[in-house]
């Protein structure tokens, strides 16, 4: 384990420390996004910023990485005071920062995304290497000749961290970075992060996951509606207390009940898909079957098929045989994405903008997707009826939005996600596909979407779950798949997993006979 | 701020027109005069004003379902064309025949020959982009050459009047086939009320139905689209076929309302202009009528300005090339707000 300082108050520091943010305040409008916040960052140490979604951690770390200027208070860097009037100065510093939302050019590869955001001395050829470098120093798996746009939301965040990693920094800031990963890959993030640590630099480390910051976190500071709530020693806390300080409760539990699955509702037969692209992955042989009223997860990494499969749900790729895909005794093989919903199956997709909402429409237009209750005869649509129907979900699922009228851009990206999670659970569903629920939602805004998945179960919907936060599949799910390079695992139930066995299983490794695992079936 | 777009470039527009006056050596109020104000002057000048604004409604309509829905057709022009080809047959068939036929039934019917026509055009280009992808924009493009040759042939041959000198032109269409016409001695005719409601009716379809809805979601997100379940063919077919139709039902106003006759001379770049008057109008209804006044005023200021102070009517498209460049630039500068790199 790497020595560090534990910055507690009164410790004489021979260095001064790397970060220190002096009552520094922040409004818009009427809004105080960070109200008198101090924090101390010493040099090599891992500082977690802990808080929900919209109690300022955002505007702060833009503050530091000098993409917002704060109205009051004093930022001091390595004991000097400095005014970080942009991005590039804070990079100077030796400032990198990996964002929650990615900034990469879809039509690039990912070494000209890389070179594009470098100085012009270096070649691509250079950085290539470099990146090459940096990712095998670190075990991070990637291939820089890729384009981007083949890249799975957790294989774009490992071109992101790279990248941060290029420029050599001494304070490193991670937005939920662990989000998308296996616990193998958290584990061995971890370790990256510990010897990143290790060397001096300092790493600002942003996370709504308490275990997480438990394990990895020298020292933390809780945000609540942007003041700071109190400081603490994560590795002596205990997880109720780093709630306590973050939402000023302990997370609401879920209840569970006893499954009494009932008849088949979603089955996939020996599904064989070939890949669109060279970087996509082939669908190899998946069969599962979906019963009503229980709810079935597909854990694994991303980029190992599941956004294939998902395509084949949903109905946005045809290319399936007609009978292997079955609902409700049906063949839907070839059936279109309208036709299946009318039939009751609805899918949440993993990506926000521009699939699940069109960024530039209101909420209101985006119900229309895949709602059709406020369409009348000859398709006249009832704008007020619409705009009613907008308005329940946005209060049912607590979606901080202006209205019906808010254009989706405009949200952030866990309140939109409430939204069209809401949009479908609210649909009353018989068959909820669901990809990555709760993917940077916040702590009590995911545990209502969990509670309501739960309760679309125990009303008999049959609901699949593909996620890559394997916490939220042992939380809900009553029985786990594993999918790995196209392949689907036998099936297991939840109560009999471990965390261990599914980490196996994400590297394709799994007994060949379905044997005592397949705890599903009565 | 880009609602604001349009009104920023029509001031850049007026500014430079204003120094192309003075460069080439005319008073630049007296310029701006002929160009803005002259056209509104009196009964005669507004009506020539809706009658020039007339098929720039009825295509700056179709093209901007078509643009929101990401289906580049930038060949109006043709569908144009064709619909005056086939109103114009329509008309001579009732001239050739000496039908008694009441002018307001003539007009149905020659809204719907246009219609038919212009749909039937724009039918080949969506055939060519939904079974071989080939690009809609060369193929719309290319098909305005085939559909001005084809009206040279049938004037230039066929359809020829027999009594006309040999000139290039068909017999004088029957007075029965004559628009009807809103003011006694005026040109302006029935079609631009027909204008008007159809930019009612495309307000409604775009904002109040669910088809409507349905077509404007594949442009900005595709993958929202399939996610829907929408299919992009019947997006691609029914937008081009609409908006074929609208252009087709402007040629056969053109023709059987102001012309009376078909000539080689019917193209007269309304096609063209209307893809600026629908961009101009931010692609809404309002705006494609808005747009299309500002853009007759131009073509008329052309016209006066050639004739008063012996300029080249080229100017009005001069003029609508600066337009459409500053508000392109307009957009562009607002919606990803450049900054200058400081050097370092």
């Amino acid at each position: 384990m790497p020595t560090f300082r534990t910055g507690g108050e009164g410790l004489e520091s021979v260095t001064p420390p790397r970060l220190q943010l002096e009552h520094i305040t922040k409004r818009y409008g009427t809004v105080v996004a960070n109200d008198d916040v101090s924090l101390t960052v010493e040099p090599g140490e891992i500082h977690s910023v802990l808080g929900e979604n919209g109690a300022g951690k955002s505007t702060l770390m833009k503050i530091i990485y000098g993409a917002v200027r704060p109205d009051a208070g004093v930022i001091r860097w390595n004991g000097e005071v400095v005014h970080v009037r942009s991005p590039h100065e804070a990079r100077a510093l030796g400032i990198a920062m990996v964002f929650q939302h990615f900034s990469l050019f879809d039509t690039l590869t990912v070494a000209e995304n890389v070179w594009l955001g470098l100085s012009r001395e270096h070649t691509l050829q250079s950085v290539t290497e470099g990146m090459k470098r940096k990712a095998d120093e670190y075990g991070l798996e990637l291939d820089p000749a890729r384009p981007v746009h083949t890249l799975s939301v957790g294989e774009r965040q490992r071109v992101e961290i790279v990248r941060a990693l290029l420029a050599e920094p001494q304070l490193l800031i991670l937005d939920e970075p662990t989000s998308v990963l296996t616990p193998q890959a958290v584990d061995r993030l971890f370790v990256t992060l510990r010897q990143l640590a290790s060397t001096g630099c300092s790493i600002l480390y942003i996370s709504h996951k308490l275990d997480e910051i438990r394990s990895l976190c020298h020292q933390c500071t809780a945000l609540r509606s942007g003041k700071v709530t109190g400081t603490c020693d994560p590795t002596v806390a205990t997880t109720a207390s780093l709630s306590r300080l973050m939402i000023g409760a302990e997370p609401p539990r879920l209840v569970h009940r006893e499954t009494r699955p009932g008849a088949v509702a979603l089955e996939v037969r020996d599904l064989r898909l070939e890949r669109i692209d060279r970087f996509g992955v082939s669908l190899d042989g998946v069969s599962l079957a979906l019963r009503e009223g229980e709810i079935l997860g597909i854990a694994g990494v991303s980029g190992n098929g599941q956004q294939e499969l998902l395509a084949a749900l949903s109905g946005e790729d045809l290319r399936a045989g007609p009978s292997a895909l079955r609902l409700f005794g049906k063949d839907i093989g070839r059936t279109g994405a309208g036709e299946r919903r009318r039939n009751g199956l609805h899918f949440v997709p993993e990506e926000r903008l521009g699939r699940g909402a069109v960024p530039a429409h209101t909420l209101a237009s985006n119900l229309l997707l895949t709602r059709r209750e406020s369409v009348r005869t000859l398709g006249w649509i009832d704008r007020t009826a619409l705009g009613r129907q907008t308005s329940a979900i946005i209060g049912r699922f607590g979606v901080k939005a202006s209205g019906p009228a808010a254009v989706a851009r405009s949200l952030s990206g866990g309140n939109l996600q409430k939204y069209i999670v809401g949009r479908e659970i609210d649909a009353a569903p018989r068959v909820l596909v669901v990809a990555q629920p709760t993917w940077g939602v916040d702590v009590g805004a995911s545990a209502q979407i969990r509670g309501e998945l739960l309760a679309l179960r125990d009303a008999g919907c049959a609901v699949l779950v593909v996620s890559e936060e394997l916490e939220e599949l042992f939380e809900v799910a009553d029985r786990l798949h594993v999918i790995a390079k196209g392949r689907l695992s036998p099936s297991i139930s939840t109560q009999v997993a471990t965390r261990e066995l599914i980490g196996e299983w994400m590297s394709g490794l799994w007994p060949t006979q379905p044997v005592a695992v397949n705890g599903g079936s009565p | 701020m880009t609602a604001l777009s349009p009104v920023i470039a029509l001031a850049i527009t007026v500014v430079v027109a204003g120094l192309l006056f003075a460069f080439l050596g005319k008073d630049p109020v007296q310029g701006l005069r002929i160009f803005l104000v002259e056209p509104f002057h009196g009964v005669r000048g507004l009506t020539e004003l809706g009658l020039k604004a007339t098929p720039l409604i009825l295509i700056s309509l179709g093209l901007s379902l078509c643009y929101r829905s990401n289906v580049w057709n930038i060949g109006a022009e043709g569908q144009f064309l064709i619909g005056g080809i086939t109103g114009g047959w329509l008309a001579l068939t009732v001239t050739e025949a000496n039908l008694a036929i009441p002018r307001w039934a003539f007009f149905v019917l020659a809204i719907l020959a246009g219609a038919a026509g212009g749909a039937a055009w724009a039918s080949i280009v969506a055939f060519l982009k939904d079974r071989f992808h080939a690009s809609e924009i060369l193929v719309s493009l290319m098909l305005v050459y085939v559909a001005n040759l084809l009206l040279s042939y049938l004037v230039f041959g066929p359809w020829k009047n027999p009594a006309g000198f040999n000139f290039p032109q068909t017999v004088n269409f029957a007075a029965a086939t004559e628009v009807p016409r809103l003011l006694r001695g005026m040109r302006l005719n029935a079609g631009f009320v027909l204008a008007l409601l159809a930019a009612v009716a495309m307000w409604l379809f775009m904002f109040r139905t669910l088809s409507g809805y349905k077509l404007q979601v594949g442009g900005p997100a595709p993958a929202a689209s399939r996610y829907a379940g929408f299919s992009a063919r019947s997006a691609l077919w029914s937008t081009l076929l609409l908006s074929g139709a609208l252009a087709g039902i402007a040629g056969a106003l053109e023709v059987t309302g102001s012309m009376g006759q078909l000539t080689p001379y019917v193209a007269s770049g309304y096609g063209f202009t209307a893809i600026i008057v629908a961009f101009v109008g931010r692609l809404h209804p309002l705006g494609c009528v808005l747009g299309s006044f500002v853009l007759s005023t131009f073509l008329i200021g052309g016209e006066l300005a050639q004739s008063r102070i012996g300029l080249p009517s080229a100017l009005s498209g001069v003029f609508q090339g600066v337009l459409l460049f500053s508000l392109l630039g307009c957009d562009t500068l607002i919606l990803s707000r450049p900054r200058w790199r400081r050097s370092t």
